[in-house]
């Protein structure tokens, strides 16, 4: 994409910080939903693996940091590596489960890793809280500066830091030669050993990455409210990632994260009207999307420039 | 011991009854259809209002339930789901999720959030004495009921012509196409017959699996287990892996409360890992 519309788009992200001071909070999800879409996009979107279960990573990464600070140890970037670390080795670890071939196996072995998980979550009060959530958590200054404060100022340029950091490493890994094997991979996975590429370690190596972005999400999550809930490994997460990622434009970094963004802004319009009616407005839009199929609002986007040059 | 047995084949039966059409859709058109819950909803909503509010007849009750939800699955699939044959998986799923969400928001706004519950009528309430053990009479009936359904469904499946073009499709929709079997209507009919089972199975299981808006996503990992295990090619596999599925349900719920569904999570993950091609497929199938 081009740079001046690449320096735009983060100078608005940025700018969110004195143009809505009070709805910082609001902004930092918007940012950790970017960063939990973009970890799904890399993915689904490059390396054309479905996923029903990726709250999982989510939800692991925010328990992880979550319970370490309430053991005492709240410095915020080494709890993000933690949590990196800790979601990257599920992926490792069920990565061999998931990529068994076909995409009905993927998708069921992915929904029902995140059901266990959530269960044990649900059935474990001593440890993850339980029902109530795990509470206490207390997180130190950032580099022992910037102390998170009341209004998500802290919270919301920490998320975005953390955001720009990983989208910077997203951009270097998807042009790298692995970057581009995976999307080899996605367009037909049984040519590629052709080439020279070995498909599954490939694949494995993309969705352990992915996992690790998705478990920062979380930890970031956990980190910027202080708070975990059996929420973070929801169903309602993975779905609503994929929605989100669809909503962008799958395959590209910058629609994933516009997606996430947009998302997380017409989620707080519209649920103030009712809940219910924001899960069927999720619903149209999931079937309105599926429907019209591929390109999403980058798409859309594109279209429209194309069309005027 | 007795009870839990009773209990869990019960359980097994309308799982079975419930997840028999997805089965078909997932083996014929290829198609990852995860609202397949939500006609079991509707049927049980339509079995529920018809039987609280008329005053209809337990058995009208679920004939109209039957009947109604095999229209609506006929109706989408017209509308909506034959446009999505043999695009990519991820929009399937999208699109199907969609719907979930939907019907879930739209149950909870005309019916609200909270269980529903249903009056038996008398002949079907109560517990008969056998051997010395209080067998539940409506437990005593789903299994009649769907025992009868099985048979009617095998039969129909391996004497029929319409059976043994349906297999033939399921096998290879390309040949059969070839052949001249109308392998579009063919599904349109199964679909509409799928999702009429699913409601059956919907107003039978209000009672025994309980109802409120979340029932289809809280249901369809059991549907998918019960086709991942069962394979698509008979009646005899998915019935087979719903049986089992109710007994470990039934039984991990009521001897070791304390892990909740963990252990049906953790044997659908084992099973599909174990015998990723279904419990009684050919290995060389396909």
């Amino acid at each position: 994409m081009r740079p001046a519309l690449e320096a735009g788009f983060w100078l608005l992200a940025l700018s969110g910080f004195w143009l809505m001071p009070e709805q910082l909070p609001l902004l930092g999800q918007a940012a950790i939903a970017a960063l939990f879409v973009l970890s799904l996009d890399l993915l689904v979107g490059y390396a054309g693996v479905l996923t029903l279960g990726h709250a999982a990573f989510f939800g692991l990464g925010a328990y992880g940091a979550g319970l370490l600070a309430q053991q005492g140890w709240g410095e915020p970037l080494s709890g993000l590596l933690a949590a990196a670390l800790l979601a990257g080795l599920l992926g490792l670890l069920t990565a061999p489960l998931v990529l068994r071939g076909g995409d009905l196996p993927a998708l069921m072995v992915t929904l029902g890793l995140s059901l266990m998980l959530g269960e044990a979550a649900n059935k474990l009060p001593g440890l993850t809280g339980g029902a109530d959530g795990l509470l206490g958590v207390e997180i130190w200054p950032v580099l022992g500066l910037f102390r998170f404060d009341l209004h998500g100022r802290t919270a919301f340029l920490y998320a975005l830091a953390v955001l720009f950091l990983l989208f910077l490493l997203a951009r270097r890994i998807t042009a790298s030669p692995f970057g581009l094997a995976l999307r080899g991979i996605r367009g037909n996975a049984r040519r590629m050993p052709a080439l020279g590429t070995p498909v599954r370690r490939r694949l494995v190596a993309a969705y352990a990455l992915s996992a690790a972005y998705a478990g920062i999400a979380g930890a970031l999550l956990a980190q910027t409210t202080q708070f975990v809930s059996l929420d973070a490994l929801s169903f309602q997460r993975s779905a609503e990632g994929l929605l989100m990622l669809v909503l962008g434009g799958l395959g590209a970094l910058y629609g994933a994260m516009l997606g996430a963004i947009v998302f997380t802004l017409a989620h707080h319009l519209l649920s103030e009207m009712s809940p219910l009616f924001w899960q069927f407005w999720i619903g149209l839009a999931l079937v309105g999307l599926a429907l019209a199929g591929r390109g999403g609002l980058l798409g859309l986007g594109a279209a429209l420039l194309g069309r005027r040059a | 011991m007795l009870t839990v047995l009773l209990d869990g084949l019960a359980a097994g039966m309308l799982l079975f009854v419930l997840s028999v059409g997805l089965s078909v859709t997932l083996g014929l058109m290829n198609f990852v259809n995860l609202a397949h819950g939500a006609f079991g909803m509707a049927g049980g909503y339509l079995c529920v209002v018809l039987l609280n509010r008329l005053g209809l007849p337990f058995l009208a009750c679920l004939l109209a339930a039957a009947l109604c939800t095999g229209l609506l699955g006929l109706a989408l699939e017209r509308l909506l789901y034959r446009r999505l044959y043999g695009r990519d998986h991820l929009e399937q799923v999208l699109f199907s999720i969609g719907l979930v969400f939907i019907a879930g928001a739209a149950v909870d706004w005309l019916m609200g959030a909270r269980q529903q519950l249903i009056t038996l009528p008398p002949w079907l309430s109560g517990r008969v004495e056998l051997g010395g053990v209080g067998l539940g009479v409506y437990r005593l009936f789903l299994i009649a009921v769907c025992t009868g359904l099985l048979l009617a469904l095998h039969l129909g499946l391996v004497r029929t012509r319409f059976g043994s073009r349906l297999r033939a499709a399921v096998d290879d929709a390309v040949v059969a196409r070839g052949l001249g079997i109308p392998v579009e209507r063919l599904f349109a009919v199964t679909f509409a017959l799928g999702s009429g089972l699913a409601g059956l199975g919907g107003a039978l299981g209000v009672e025994v699996l309980g109802l409120d808006p979340t029932f289809p996503l809280k249901y369809m990992v059991y549907f998918l287990i019960v086709v991942a295990v069962g394979g698509a090619n008979t009646v005899i596999g998915p019935f087979l892996a719903a049986i089992l599925l109710g007994l470990v349900d039934v039984a991990g719920k009521y001897y070791l409360p304390q892990f909740g569904a963990f252990g049906i999570y953790t044997a659908m993950v084992a099973l599909l890992i174990l015998r990723p091609q279904g419990l009684l497929a050919r290995a060389a199938a396909r």
